[in-house]
């Protein structure tokens, strides 16, 4: 059964569905729009069960012919990288649209942007062909851009173009370097094609991957956010609606680092290599300063947004730490900021609908009025600092014993940021749920309903999970992240041998490489 | 050029061009024979419909090989093929769009679609001619006839500014551009391409200065007519005061057939000294996409915007020339015919939405369309987002094949300039967008003039925008099968 297509493309027919549908009748859409997600969500499971962690090969795989004059192939399939964010994508997107229950506005429109854009953002993570990957790259973006820009807040229009032009930016360098490796690929191996695992293979000079690395990153370095680069961020999460907010945390952002993983390390393995200062300070950076601006924003959600900022930091940082406990520490920890941020909006926005505020200073003692509401805030507030037993801890534990093996003086620094992270956490959540109540419309707010607990009790499972049995995660990805190791480690020497970098992981100063893409077939005129 | 004989005349050559010119007579008769009620000047544009059809049903090439005609100064090959279904595509799409809007302009004339059929012709002669008079010759027929449409609208200001500006504008570019064929007859002896290239490849390169100058002057004339910065100033104005139909297909067919004339000449006759004039073309290339995309953002009337995109959309087509490979040719076949599906849609758009007298073209006039009329508001954003370069639609694909084309050719600088652009591009087509749906609106939509004529404008370039877009395979074989006879 062609599992992946059906994930893919069953919310396309679900939007069809809807697109049908007479726009007045809003409960309909809704609940069709919600079965259609919860449906992909029950095919995407056997993904887990029926994967085979014992190789690194891809599963699943499918390919067909789509462009042949170019050799572009619909080509997809899995490996234990991108199992669990697909599973995240599925598992996201029904809580996602259970959440935005109290959409009236447009709700037919809403609604078709929302399974467009699960389309999308599966598409990214189980492409193995780089055009095919781009097309569902760029594809997810419109949906996105109108469900901040239609549905958002007072400034959406500003953070939905700013969010579409950042990443058209960073992507069309992506494309160039994607019809680079193209050439070069032809030319290494008279094959015109796309496909990822062939590119895989190429052995690429230090010049041009210093070059494409350079243009891949830009990409997604923009998508995670990394430091320079995260402005975007708090606009968009901002003005976004909680649904938006929800999914723009949980996936859009693990494009970013799952292309680092994906693209950058296994095709540019000496340039990662090279890169590793660069990119691991800006992580670094990415999260200290996201932590000390969590501490002093007045507004919730751009308290969770800046935090966010940190927390890819985090994953940057284990990922670039090149050995298996930092990378698997990278990919468990993007499941876990999902997971743990994705509710923490959903918390934000739960509370914004009682009282329609987000203002820190507007709450506050809570607790009394809201109790089942506050153990569950409780709990996601403790995930995302890392408490032992939840799943955020797990990620970061890792995280930072990969990086101590590989460099004592990131680890160092990089672990004051979960102390910064426990105190902007616990004191926003000190200010919003404890101490005496101060306005009088908090004391008739009404705790949390069915709907509202059918969003979170999923999302807390989950938390549990991973917390208490994380191996049952871990273990499938084991095969396929030393795969990449070995992939990473092998290239760059082969490579190294031929270059010999003066200092293997340090920038060549003076030595900006430059890219050789001769003219290869000039034809007579 | 001494003995001028007619011995290779091959009918089926110039059997569109025929048909097209005796349905154009037959309109102008009917014209003539009817009365101007408005109800029988339907039957002039099912007429012209007819003879397009016909055309293109009789625009092929059954002998497969190059086919040539009037002593080797007229060419049927899969190259002029590909063009002509281009114009015929235009044209059509275009008297689809007119239909209605000619009506409520009260410009119902029948010279209007004779005058497009005979532009038409024009357009032909110059895709299929195989030496430069002859491309000159096409050029004039279709210029002459665009000057009049321009000015259609007789009785507003704007409209005879335009065609005045247009015509003394376009007759200075034509004078460069026979001034420049016939500096190249003096200094090589011909005007016929292939005959050029053999000269030029039998003095190993272009060491006479007449015959570089020749070549900058003909660059100039067809600059004119791409619309390439420096030689677009004419184009906001006379899109602007052109009647929409006509706006919508001067920025398709007739840049097409520059571009087909353009292609031609260089890669034919000047192909072997592709390093004289590449670097002229870059230039021109990096100034046209970056001028048309920045001041594109400025503009507040659709069709000025339009104009300005139109401009943009030329400067990529550029870079394909520079890339001067198989895959830039085809890659400008592809793009071209992407690009007369997206903007004649984005034009039939503005014809629907605007009312007597060019009302309501302000792009502020579309706030709040996407919940008033979704299906329209979809259709425009699946155009802009094509011009955007956004997959997975045609313009996306059109895009990758001429930055292919540039970093084949080891370019990747102008790739890289080439992308930037259209990173600019998106902001003024995403503000469309932006406006369309995260506005509210400020004036009533109805009543509307939707003719079925301009729905199926619509239908079928949202058609061709998606298809090219998803499946573009298929164009993809027939424009790479083009570039083969160039060579």
């Amino acid at each position: 059964m062609p599992i992946l297509s059906l994930i893919t493309f069953l919310p396309i027919v679900g939007v069809f569905f809807i697109l049908s549908m007479d726009s007045k009748r809003s409960e309909l859409i809704r609940v069709t729009a919600l079965l259609v997600s919860i449906v992909v969500f029950f095919i995407s499971l056997p993904l887990y069960f029926t994967f085979d962690a014992h190789t690194y090969e891809m599963q699943f795989v499918e390919k067909l012919q789509w462009i042949p004059s170019f050799g572009v192939h619909y080509h997809v399939g899995i490996d234990g990288i991108s199992l669990f964010l697909i599973l995240l994508t599925t598992f996201i997107t029904p809580i996602s649209i259970l959440a935005s229950w109290h959409i009236t506005k447009n709700v037919k429109e809403y609604m078709v942007a929302m399974l467009v854009l699960e389309t999308g953002m599966v598409g990214v993570f189980i492409s193995l062909d780089v055009f095919l990957f781009y097309v569902f790259w760029e594809l997810m973006l419109i949906p996105m851009y109108l469900l901040i820009g239609i549905w958002g807040g007072p400034r959406r229009i500003y953070a939905a173009v700013k969010f579409f032009i950042y990443t058209m930016a960073g992507s069309v360098f992506m494309l160039l370097a994607i019809i680079a490796l193209y050439f070069l690929n032809h030319r290494a191996t008279g094959e015109y094609t796309f496909n990822l695992l062939e590119f895989y293979r190429l052995d690429l000079s230090f010049a041009v991957q210093f070059w494409l690395f350079l243009a891949f990153a830009f990409a997604f370095a923009i998508k995670v956010p990394m430091f320079p680069f995260h402005t975007w961020l708090p606009d968009a999460h901002v003005e976004a609606p909680t649904a938006g907010s929800v999914i723009l945390a949980g996936v859009l952002l693990k494009m970013g680092t799952y292309g680092f993983v994906r693209f950058c390390l296994p095709l540019f393995p000496e340039a990662s290599h090279t890169f590793i200062p660069v990119i691991s300070w800006m992580a670094i950076v990415g999260i200290i300063y996201g932590g000390l601006v969590s501490m002093v924003q007045d507004d919730l959600k751009k308290l969770v947004a800046y935090s966010s900022v940190s927390h890819l930091g985090f994953v940057m940082l284990g990922i670039f730490a090149f050995n298996i406990q930092g990378i698997e520490g990278g990919i468990t920890q993007m499941i876990n900021h999902g997971l743990s941020t994705g509710a923490l909006f959903l918390i934000v926005g739960m509370l914004y609908e009682r009282r329609h505020t987000r203002m820190i200073a507007d709450f506050g003692g809570l607790t009394k009025q809201l109790p089942v509401f506050a153990t569950f805030f409780l709990i996601v507030t403790l995930s995302s600092i890392g408490l032992p037993g939840l799943n955020g801890f797990v990620g970061e534990f890792l995280i930072l014993v990969g990086t101590f093996k590989s460099r004592i003086l990131y680890a160092s620094i990089a672990t004051s940021g979960i102390i910064l992270a426990a105190v902007y956490m616990l004191w926003m959540f000190q200010r919003v749920m404890f101490q005496e109540i101060t306005h009088e419309e908090n004391k008739t707010l009404k705790d949390i309903n069915k709907r509202e607990f059918a969003i979170l009790i999923p999302i807390m499972l989950t938390i549990f999970w991973i917390g208490i049995y994380p191996n049952s995660f871990l273990r499938k990805m084991d095969a396929s992240v030393n795969h990449l190791l070995k992939q990473v480690g092998e290239k760059a020497n082969v490579a190294s041998r031929v270059h010999k970098p003066k200092k293997s992981g340090q920038l060549q100063k003076n030595v900006i490489p430059k890219i050789d893409i001769v003219p290869e077939c000039r034809t007579e005129w | 050029m001494t003995n001028i004989s007619m011995m290779t005349f091959n009918i089926l050559s110039i059997l569109p061009i025929l048909i097209l010119a005796g349905f154009g007579m037959i309109v102008l008769l009917l014209d003539v024979l009817t009365s101007r009620r408005l109800g029988e000047k339907n039957l002039l544009a099912y007429v012209s419909l007819t003879g397009i059809v016909i055309a293109a049903i009789f625009a092929r090439n059954p002998t497969g090989t190059t086919l040539f005609s009037f002593n080797e100064t007229f060419t049927i090959d899969n190259y002029s093929l590909f063009f002509n279904f281009i114009f015929l595509l235009s044209t059509g799409l275009t008297i689809l769009i007119s239909h209605s809007y000619i009506k409520r302009e009260e410009i119902n004339y029948g010279e209007y679609y004779a005058l497009l059929l005979f532009s038409t012709i024009g357009m032909m002669l110059m895709a299929a001619g195989a030496d430069l008079l002859n491309i000159y010759v096409g050029l004039e027929v279709m210029s002459i006839s665009i000057y009049i449409l321009t000015g259609f609208k007789r009785s507003k200001l704007v409209s005879n500014e335009a065609s005045l500006k247009y015509f003394l504008l376009g007759a200075f570019a034509t004078g460069f551009l026979l001034y420049g064929i016939s500096v190249i007859y003096g200094s090589t002896g011909t005007i016929n391409l292939k005959q050029i290239a053999g000269f030029i490849a039998g003095k190993g390169g272009i060491s006479d200065p007449l015959l570089l100058m020749g070549m900058g002057l003909i660059i100039i004339g067809l600059g004119f007519k791409v619309a390439s910065v420096p030689f677009h100033a004419w184009v906001p104005d006379v899109y602007e005061g052109a009647p929409t139909a006509i706006t919508a297909f001067m920025s398709v067919g007739p840049k097409a057939a520059a571009f087909a004339a353009f292609l031609r000449i260089f890669m034919t006759a000047f192909g072997s000294a592709h390093y004289e004039w590449q670097k002229i073309i870059f230039i021109l290339a990096v100034l046209t996409m970056t001028v048309g995309n920045i001041v594109a953002i400025a503009q507040t009337n659709i069709k000025r915007m339009l104009a300005y995109s139109s401009i943009a959309h030329a400067g990529y087509l550029l870079i394909a020339l520079v890339a001067a490979n198989d895959m830039g040719v085809s890659g400008t076949l592809f793009y071209i015919l992407a690009y007369t599906f997206m903007n004649i849609g984005a034009f039939a758009i503005v014809i629907v939405l605007s009312h007597k007298g060019d009302e309501f073209i302000q792009i502020n006039d579309y706030a709040g369309l996407g919940f008033k009329h979704p299906l329209l508001a979809i259709a425009m954003t699946l155009f802009m987002l094509s011009m955007a370069g956004v997959p997975p639609m045609a313009g996306f694909v059109g895009k990758f094949y001429i930055f292919s084309a540039a970093i084949k050719s080891g370019y990747v600088g102008l790739a890289v300039i080439g992308v930037v652009n259209s990173v600019i591009s998106v902001y003024y087509y995403l503000r469309i967008t932006v406006i369309m749906y995260m506005r509210e609106s400020n004036r009533e939509f109805t009543p509307l003039t939707i003719s079925p004529l301009i729905v199926a404008a619509i239908v079928i370039s949202v058609f061709g925008t998606l298809q090219l877009g998803i499946f573009p395979s298929k164009i993809m074989e027939i424009a790479h099968q083009a570039t083969f006879l160039l060579k």
